[in-house]
């Protein structure tokens, strides 16, 4: 009775964190987003987002998301596989993981330098006889930049599922007569398959208000569901569009560990027997 | 448990003396007497050496912040919080913050250097009498542009901006109010349009600028335009002198359709605490030296009359930067439209940026 007692006071900083900076921020942005400039009650906002603006709006932000996470696994995952072959696995994952620690901003800004018309990859370009392109400010480096930002949160789940495998499940695919390929299809990925949804959670609802990097290195070409919000608040003061477009966001993220979420009922199976 | 506990003094004691350290920092940067003022201003708009010559002078401590658009600065001193003595926003966001009652009424007895002004830039529309704000800067918006990188275009007209043999060369700044009043200005309408189907007109222009636009942002233009990224931008005067400074190649032209004319001015808000240290800031601005050497670094065009005497006449000279009084009268200055409006223009900016033709 006693250590009950005791737990559920330890519990308390966690749940006024939680009412603090989970529930009254989500529940303000609810309020407002009911309210229109003039602070009347209307549900005028939602009708708005459903005008031709925001719906596309949407639609772009989730096409640029799904590009996003799509190239991260493709080279997350080879990434993580190969990582958990080496010998100072900690090490390699070490490097991964420190670019992650540098402000975003400053990564960001480092690239407008690097795809410039004179910066370094243009000169490659050139020195290799394809010649100067225009880089910065195309679909090409948005994507590029957002990998490159995102990846460490891909490999790192990834790798941590595939490294927790039983190495005898794949010893006894082979034994069986699978090829890599089937062992691969088979045995790995959908043993692993928990470590990518996770991975895509960490990259696909990020990605999805992204406004930083649409500015400075996609030039204001590609635009978010986060353009459109920083812009509501700062510049229109339209606090309650604002709003809304922040509680599609919310539902969106929702539906996406909805879709991507683990059953805990399966992850028995997850290779973690040892 | 007790680990944790260690933890936990361990870090509780280490804030502690952060903190402390803060406060001593704090106190030692923290001229005695004069207290201080918070100074929020644009990015790269003031010589930091006259800040530091002000200091001096009255021993008021100068806390500065910058701001990068009217509205965010609006909206923080709106807030609170923040208590800022002097603030320079456009003459739209004036006209906005006398409506909200966001200002202080400035004492003119206070400020004689105002007899520096030129009477042109003072008792103008968005606030007669200059009853609440005192003017700091004033530019237009027009086209940098790099001939080097060009073929002999210029920039006459907006619409030269639509010439096919400028692909991917045009960089726009990232406002709505800018973009679609140029497209506006392009076809012979005011920038202070608020008829729905002349800005629906303007947008759908604009989408056809897409093939010729690099990319749409914001301060980033001027170091754009200095390394020869790109030859072309829609910019403010002053970007465009910054621009210059660096990289003798680049012109600035306004197009003759019309323009925009605008005035930073300095006021103080209503979450001053500091009223007669505002008054002083803003008299020391005004001076004839301090103004010239101020227009000297910011490279806007300064309303200071006494400072133009002893500035280069080559720079006042430029018509450019300082268009004669019959070539303003071709330039309008912004009305504030209100919040609704302004809720459509940005809509628009938004609808451009997403359906740009490519």
């Amino acid at each position: 009775m006693k250590s009950k007692g005791a737990r559920s006071f330890y519990l308390i900083p966690y749940y006024i964190w939680i009412a603090l900076f989970v529930i009254a921020p989500i529940a303000l942005v609810v309020y407002y987003s009911f309210f229109d400039l003039q602070g009347n009650l209307t549900l005028e906002n939602y009708q708005n987002f459903f005008s031709s603006v925001y719906l596309r709006l949407t639609l772009s932000s989730f096409w640029y998301a799904f590009l996003v996470t799509f190239f991260s696994i493709l080279i997350a995952y080879p990434t993580a596989y190969w990582l958990t072959k080496t010998k100072h696995k900690q090490l390699w994952l070490l490097l991964i993981i420190i670019p992650s620690w540098i402000n975003l901003l400053l990564k960001t800004y480092a690239f407008i330098g690097i795809f410039g018309l004179y910066g370094p990859a243009n000169k490659f370009l050139a020195a290799i006889g394809i010649g100067e392109q225009q880089i910065l400010f195309t679909d090409f480096s948005f994507i590029f930049v957002s990998v490159y930002i995102f990846i460490p949160f891909m490999i790192l789940p990834i790798f941590n599922s595939l490294d927790k495998l039983n190495p005898a499940l794949m010893d006894a695919s082979r034994d069986l007569g699978a090829s890599s390929w089937m062992t691969f299809r088979k045995v790995i990925f959908p043993l692993t398959i928990n470590g990518v949804k996770s991975g895509v959670q960490a990259v696909f609802i990020p990605a999805l208000s992204l406004f930083v990097i649409t500015r400075l290195i996609a030039g204001n070409k590609v635009i978010t569901l986060g353009t459109a919000i920083e812009q509501q608040f700062l510049v229109t003061q339209n606090w309650g569009m604002g709003s809304t477009i922040a509680v599609f966001l919310i539902l969106f993220m929702i539906i996406i560990m909805m879709l991507t979420g683990q059953r805990e009922k399966g992850g028995s199976a997850n290779g973690k027997t040892k | 448990m007790k680990s944790i506990i260690q933890a936990t003094v361990a870090i509780l004691v280490a804030s502690a003396l952060l903190l402390y350290g803060v406060s001593v920092l704090e106190k030692s940067s923290a001229t005695t007497g004069g207290g201080s003022i918070t100074v929020y201003n644009w990015g790269e708009y003031i010589d930091p050496e006259l800040v530091q010559q002000f200091e001096d002078e009255t021993n008021i401590n100068v806390v500065y912040e910058t701001f990068d658009s009217n509205e965010a600065m609006m909206t923080k001193i709106e807030q609170g919080g923040t208590s800022y003595d002097v603030a320079m926003p456009s003459e739209y966001a004036i006209e906005k913050m006398k409506e909200n009652d966001l200002l202080i009424p400035i004492d003119h007895e206070k400020i004689p250097n105002l007899k520096n002004i030129d009477p042109y830039f003072l008792d103008l529309p968005f606030d007669p009498g200059n009853e609440y704000s005192i003017p700091y800067f004033w530019g237009t918006v027009g086209i940098a542009y790099n001939p080097t990188l060009l073929e002999g275009q210029t920039f006459e007209s907006w619409d030269d901006l639509w010439d096919p043999t400028l692909k991917q060369e045009v960089i726009l700044v990232d406002s709505a109010r800018e973009v679609i009043g140029m497209g506006l200005n392009s076809l012979g309408y005011s920038l202070n349009s608020t008829d729905v189907s002349e800005l629906r007109e303007a947008t759908d222009k604009l989408k056809t600028l897409g093939p010729n636009t690099k990319a749409i942002i914001g301060d980033e233009i001027v170091e754009m335009m200095r390394r020869e990224e790109a030859a072309v931008a829609l910019t403010w005067s002053g970007q465009a002198a910054d621009m210059m400074w660096i990289n003798e190649n680049i012109d600035y032209s306004v197009p003759e359709e019309g323009s925009n004319l605008w005035f930073d001015n300095m006021v103080i808000p209503k979450t001053s605490s500091n009223v007669e240290g505002a008054h002083a800031f803003i008299n020391f601005m005004l001076g004839a030296e301090t103004a010239a050497q101020n227009a000297d670094y910011v490279g806007y065009s300064t309303p200071n009359q006494a400072a133009i005497e002893i500035m280069d006449p080559e720079v006042t000279g430029d018509e450019r930067f300082y268009p004669p009084e019959e070539l303003r009268e071709h330039l309008e200055v912004y009305e504030n439209l209100g919040l609704e409006m302004l809720g459509i223009y940005n809509e628009l900016f938004l609808e451009f940026k997403m359906d740009m033709e490519n």
